[in-house]
């Protein structure tokens, strides 16, 4: 039994009033935490395209002034890190994946979304449409730093934030649920924050 | 947040192989770059620990503890020699 | 049975603290008493684990700031949003249970006995709390190794064990360049640590020396790479890189 180090509480300080928008056994941060798993990647726009690909397949492919010219949408929404941490009222710029997946035909349930670097994580199509997901470019007001994901990333803020793959440079289409990088690794396949899913079989 | 080194996961290794392991000596898999386990890049603060060739930046090992259970990736390695 | 001390095995087992003293307005060292301790080597490290109330855990990795021999210790150096740092140096109290585990480290360590070419320390901030472990041992063990210790401090108030460094010791030098503000009349070296002060302080390739570089990872790459730029073998250059503000850290696993 581990002795109880007196007078420790972590950082848990969630702001009265928010109890209810912050997911069990998380806390909830003013910062804006770094996590990476590798050397961050700095594609230049003029090299950057998104795909959606299917069975090695590109299906639909878009330059970074083609997809800057989709409707663009502000989006204000909590994220919720599997490391613990949540960041309330993060804002951001950004093209929704339903845009971008009404221009494919398909009829795929998965998508295994792959980002510079090699990072991957798989999330079903209904997660990814009906106005859940985004590929966002711009973070408060401005180009979304590589540090965190930019050129662009993947949000999808109703998982834990590893679904929200940095970097990504597309989507592939998958008829079966596939597990991405830390997916491989134990982590939860869905990964619902308000059922706290954040290792396999939780 | 900067990388650390292998010096920085000298518990875990040593909770995963039973003995010291910053010595050992690793060989990529990618490139073939060999060098102490100590030098190996290491990223702390993802969801798992990563480690990587410092030459090309390849996994060598991943780390992730799934509850009471410690998952280990060890296929990025050619080899490992403890000495 | 929990904490005893196995051989080869690394357990968790549970310390009291008995001192804290401290060092500089940023950074105290914490003694402790640890029964099942089965020593250490000069340069390894342990890592602590706290446990709130709820079970919430945290878990970090400190270098073992004393020589083999003397009670362990540990130099933390508190940080401005820090989770576990501000609650070391500003919460803990002597009677207070801790968990740790050591000692850790095979790579990152000095043998006075196998080791006996000049010994170069580089130190970039709290970096200099293995080399300060070091320079104990040799002198507890009477080495007659040569030593620099060139130590890069962002004042001469955040310089750690000052006056344990200022003590005239035979055969060691120390060599301070603070890097933001120097005191009036400050005749020492001003500025990051560049490849001509290291030219300067760095023993002849010569003279088979071991290099030690402790610190931040930007630190310790830049004297790292220019050690090797003036002929030092790869192999004698060790190194330890910490978090950018200077301890290793880790949220994830450890």
């Amino acid at each position: 039994m581990s002795p109880i180090s007196r007078g420790f509480h972590g950082r848990r300080r969630t702001p009265p009033g928010e109890e209810g928008r912050v997911p069990p056994g998380q806390y909830v941060t003013t910062d804006f935490p770094v996590l990476s798993a590798g050397p961050t990647p700095h594609t230049p726009t003029e090299k950057w395209t998104f795909s959606i690909t299917q069975g090695g397949d590109t299906k639909k492919s878009w330059t970074w002034d083609e997809m800057r010219a989709l409707p663009e949408e502000n989006v204000t929404t909590d994220i919720h890190c599997v490391t613990r941490w949540s960041k309330l009222d993060t804002h951001w710029q950004a093209v929704s994946i339903d845009t971008l997946l009404a221009q494919v035909e398909h009829q795929a349930g998965y998508v295994l979304a792959f980002s510079d670097g090699g990072y991957t994580t798989n999330l079903p199509v209904q997660d990814v449409t009906g106005g859940q997901a985004w590929l966002a470019y711009g973070y408060d007001g401005g180009p979304l730093p590589p540090e965190h994901g930019g050129p662009a990333r993947l949000l999808v803020p109703h998982l834990y934030f590893w679904k929200s793959a940095k970097w990504v440079r597309g989507l592939e289409l998958l008829d079966h649920d596939q597990p991405g990088f830390w997916e491989t690794y134990g982590y939860n396949m869905y990964g619902d924050p308000w059922k706290e899913q954040r290792y396999a079989g939780d | 947040m900067n990388p650390l080194d292998g010096n920085a996961i000298g518990g875990l290794l040593h909770e995963v192989f039973g003995t010291e392991m910053t010595a050992a000596v690793s060989t990529c898999a990618n490139c073939g770059d060999t060098g102490p386990v100590a030098q190996t890049v290491v990223y702390l603060d993802a969801p798992g620990t990563v480690v990587r060739c410092r030459t090309c930046s390849d996994l060598l090992m991943v780390f992730t503890r799934v509850h009471e259970r410690i998952c280990v990736d060890l296929g990025g390695l050619a080899a490992l020699e403890v000495r | 049975m929990e904490g005893t001390a196995v051989r080869g095995r690394l357990t968790w087992q549970t310390a009291t603290v008995s001192q804290l003293i401290p060092e500089t307005p940023r950074t105290s060292t914490i003694v402790f008493d640890v029964p099942e301790w089965a020593g250490h080597r000069a340069g390894q490290h342990l890592d602590i684990r706290l446990t709130a109330e709820d079970g919430y855990r945290a878990e970090r990795s400190y270098s073992i700031a004393s020589a083999p021999g003397e009670p362990v210790a540990i130099t933390v150096e508190r940080l401005e949003d820090g989770e576990v740092s501000p609650y070391l140096t500003e919460e803990l109290r002597p009677g207070d249970e801790i968990e740790l585990r050591g000692p850790i480290g095979g790579y990152f360590v000095w043998d006075p006995a196998a080791d006996q070419g000049p010994l170069l320390l580089a130190a970039g901030g709290s970096g200099v709390v293995p080399l300060r472990s070091i320079l104990r041992d040799r002198e507890r063990t009477g080495s007659t190794a040569m030593a620099r210790l060139l130590y890069s401090s962002r004042s001469l108030a955040d310089v750690i064990y000052r006056q344990e460094l200022e003590r005239p010791v035979s055969g060691l030098d120390v060599v301070y360049t603070l890097t933001r503000s120097q005191p009036p009349g400050w005749r020492g070296h001003s500025g990051r640590v560049d490849d001509a002060l290291l030219a300067e302080v760095a023993w002849p390739t010569g003279q088979d020396p071991l290099a030690f570089v402790c610190g931040p990872t930007s630190f310790v790459e830049a004297v790292a790479q220019s050690l090797v730029g003036l002929g030092y073998p790869p192999t004698r250059v060790k190194t330890e890189r910490f978090g950018a503000t200077g301890v290793a850290t880790g949220g994830g696993v450890r």
